[in-house]
């Protein structure tokens, strides 16, 4: 049984995300109507929220220190936020502002903190070796700080993951692969690009424990990562975690979703991972409703202000797209 | 000099194992991984010697596996080591090239220069000795055009050390990428300028400063590397005739040290660029950009140059050397600049 303040942390965690990535939604497409115009409004570019996902985010990260590894994907956001970074300055890079991590040269699938030792990238699966070399150096440091590389079910079929799980293992690194399995690779369904149901049986190619989360639930993603946060903090080697996780918006803003029927949409938006969580703990009286109503409101204030931040931020001097290639 | 100093001859792959093995006694930070290169030294013995020094944890032998060794030395680096990556053949690039050129290369900069990663990544580029069109290439106007890594690109055993130091000590990622044949080693075709002078205590030679090789008042020949050793062979030949080429070694091509050339063709009012990759969209084009920018109104002829035409390096010796430059096209080029034809 998990103690209350972890299911309450976890909850936090969650409406934050959901806030974050909802307010997040709504701000993209300011400029970008009646007409949708990729490249207007105060976020241009690609934009991939995470609403859904989020017990994946929550779930692991309460496990890890700021000064783990975290690498993540093109979808970012649950991850960065539940990992700790700073939401102002956070949200100002999503805003191309100077005040941004990246001082507006990343950009959202960009993020880079060393304050949380945070990255991410665009390209499916990038982030799977860069874990493997993290854990690489906290072995040769002596240190006890792991590496999580999150990545979806799509990037299980890169050469990346096959090197990544295969030098971890041979090397016993302290990694921890967290797949986050949301069904659809941008619109191609994982049962027509995968030719095995679970990736978590990937695992036992390479000789490391593989595990299923078969139901999107917080709970069940916390237990299995503090086993292979501890098991990775030990030095006993890596784990696969594999969640089975909701998308519960478009590949992008802007994705018409022509491929998903609205009987599966409406099914997801029933088993919405965070409002059964919600009910859960209030059913449990570990929490009551005006109790998660403030945490709402107060998770509203904050993406609010960290908005108010980035719209308020100056964009950089446009002579320092000539900086920082190199140091 | 009348000073009396201790000459002390290696070829290039000993000093360059030599500059790895003195930095990785200095930091402990640094390590080696790559394919082959422990016990056997490295394919072309950057590596040599380095297992028996340091042992396993520091000299490590991957799997065939680019993508993740590759992209484990971007994590490594992130997370506060010093590695070094050997891609065995530049060639093999193409199964680990988003790790390098999208990752590796972009962190620092996306970033906005909160992030550094301190990788060198070495590997073996050139042909000549009938390997095909998958192990011959040199490929650095490839890595050059791409923004976020130094390329290295050294020619004699003194460069190599001290141009290795220097990368292991950049805050960036840096491509060190030598030539088989200016190596020294025993199984190729004897190269005499292979072997050099080298001091034994580590030093450093600067990232983007080319390095005049011979003086010469009649032209200028720009080159890099085993290139290097051919207009080398051939100003000896030209000199016989009374023409002085001047030998430009630009020893990086990342940074280029335009002024050097421009310099150097301002004086000699001729240029020649003599290239080992492909012709189009590579080195000798951007040499020339460069002088036409900053030298135009002194130039005597207009600039030419050899590289390899844009055809995937052939197999069998008489098409391979055709395709090549080499010391007599440099003369025949040489002289025709020379005689304004």
């Amino acid at each position: 049984m998990l103690s209350e303040q972890v299911q309450l942390e976890m909850h936090h965690q969650m409406v934050r995300i959901r806030r974050f990535e909802e307010t997040l939604q709504q701000v993209y497409m300011e400029g970008k109507s009646p007409a949708f115009d990729i490249a207007a409004g105060p976020v241009p570019g690609e934009m991939h929220l995470a609403a859904g996902q989020e017990p994946v985010a929550a779930g692991v990260c309460l496990h890890l220190r700021v000064s783990d590894a975290v690498t993540a994907t093109h979808r970012p956001h649950h991850i960065a936020l539940a990992h700790g970074m700073d939401m102002q300055r956070m949200m100002a890079e999503i805003f191309g502002k100077d005040t941004g991590l990246g001082h507006g040269k990343g950009g959202h699938m960009h993020l880079f903190d060393p304050a949380t030792h945070f990255g991410c990238s665009g390209i499916v699966a990038e982030g799977m070796p860069t874990a493997v070399g993290h854990a690489l150096a906290f072995k040769k440091q002596g240190r006890d700080e792991v590496a999580v590389s999150f990545f979806g079910e799509g990037a299980a079929n890169q050469g990346a993951f096959h090197e990544s799980l295969n030098l971890a293992a041979l090397w016993n690194l302290g990694v921890v692969f967290v797949c986050e399995d949301n069904a659809w690779a941008i619109s191609v369904p994982k049962e027509k690009a995968t030719a095995i149901a679970n990736n978590s049986d990937r695992a036992a190619a390479y000789g490391i424990p593989g595990v299923l989360i078969p139901d999107n639930d917080p709970v069940a993603v916390y237990e299995a990562a503090g086993e292979a946060v501890a098991r990775a903090r030990a030095g006993r080697g890596p784990t696969l975690i594999e969640v089975k996780t909701d998308r519960l918006l478009g590949h992008f803003e802007g994705d018409a979703q022509i491929y998903r029927t609205k009987d599966e949409m409406e099914t997801l938006t029933q088993r919405d991972a965070l409002k059964l969580y919600e009910r859960r703990l209030i059913a449990a009286g570990t929490l009551t409703e005006d109790g998660a109503g403030q945490v709402w409101v107060a998770a509203q204030a904050e993406v609010d202000a960290a908005i108010e931040y980035a719209r308020q931020s100056p964009y950089p001097e446009p002579e320092a797209a000539l900086l920082h290639v190199f140091a | 000099m009348a000073v009396e100093t201790k000459r002390r001859l290696l070829t290039t792959s000993k000093a360059i194992a030599e500059g790895i093995a003195q930095e990785m006694e200095r930091d402990p930070a640094v390590f080696v991984m790559g394919e082959d290169i422990g016990a056997y030294g490295g394919i072309f013995g950057a590596t040599e010697g380095l297992l028996a020094k340091f042992g396993p944890e520091r000299i490590i032998d991957t799997p065939i596996s680019e993508t993740g060794f590759i992209g484990a030395a971007t994590g490594a680096a992130l997370s506060g080591m010093r590695p070094i990556a050997e891609l065995m053949f530049v060639d093999f690039f193409g199964v680990c090239m988003d790790q390098i050129y999208n990752h590796m290369a972009k962190i620092h900069y996306e970033s906005g220069g909160n992030v550094r990663v301190p990788v060198v990544v070495t590997t073996a580029i050139g042909g000549g000795y009938g390997d095909g069109a998958q192990h011959s290439q040199t490929l650095y106007g490839t890595f050059a055009h791409l923004p976020g890594m130094k390329i290295v690109v050294p020619s004699t055993p003194y460069d190599a050390k001290g141009l290795m130091i220097s990368a292991i000590r950049d805050d960036n990622p840096v491509i060190y990428m030598f030539d088989k044949g200016v190596m020294g080693l025993g199984w190729m075709t004897p190269n005499p300028r292979a072997t050099g002078e080298v001091p034994e205590e580590p030093y450093t030679v600067p990232i983007g400063k080319a390095d005049i090789k011979r003086p010469g008042r009649d032209l200028t020949v720009v080159t890099v590397s085993l290139m290097v050793h051919r207009a080398l062979d051939a100003a000896e030949e030209l000199a016989a005739e009374g023409i002085e080429a001047e030998v430009l070694d630009l020893r990086s091509i990342v940074p280029l040290d335009r002024e050097a050339i421009v310099e150097s063709v301002r004086r000699t009012r001729r240029l020649l660029v003599v290239d080992e990759d492909y012709r189009s969209f590579g080195m000798t084009g951007e040499v020339i950009a460069t002088v036409v920018e900053g030298a135009f109104d002194y130039l005597d002829a207009p600039p030419a140059r050899l590289a390899l035409p844009d055809v995937p390096i052939p197999y069998t010796r008489p098409l391979e050397q055709y395709v090549l430059p080499s010391r007599e096209r440099i003369v025949t080029a040489a002289r025709e600049l020379v005689a304004g034809r």
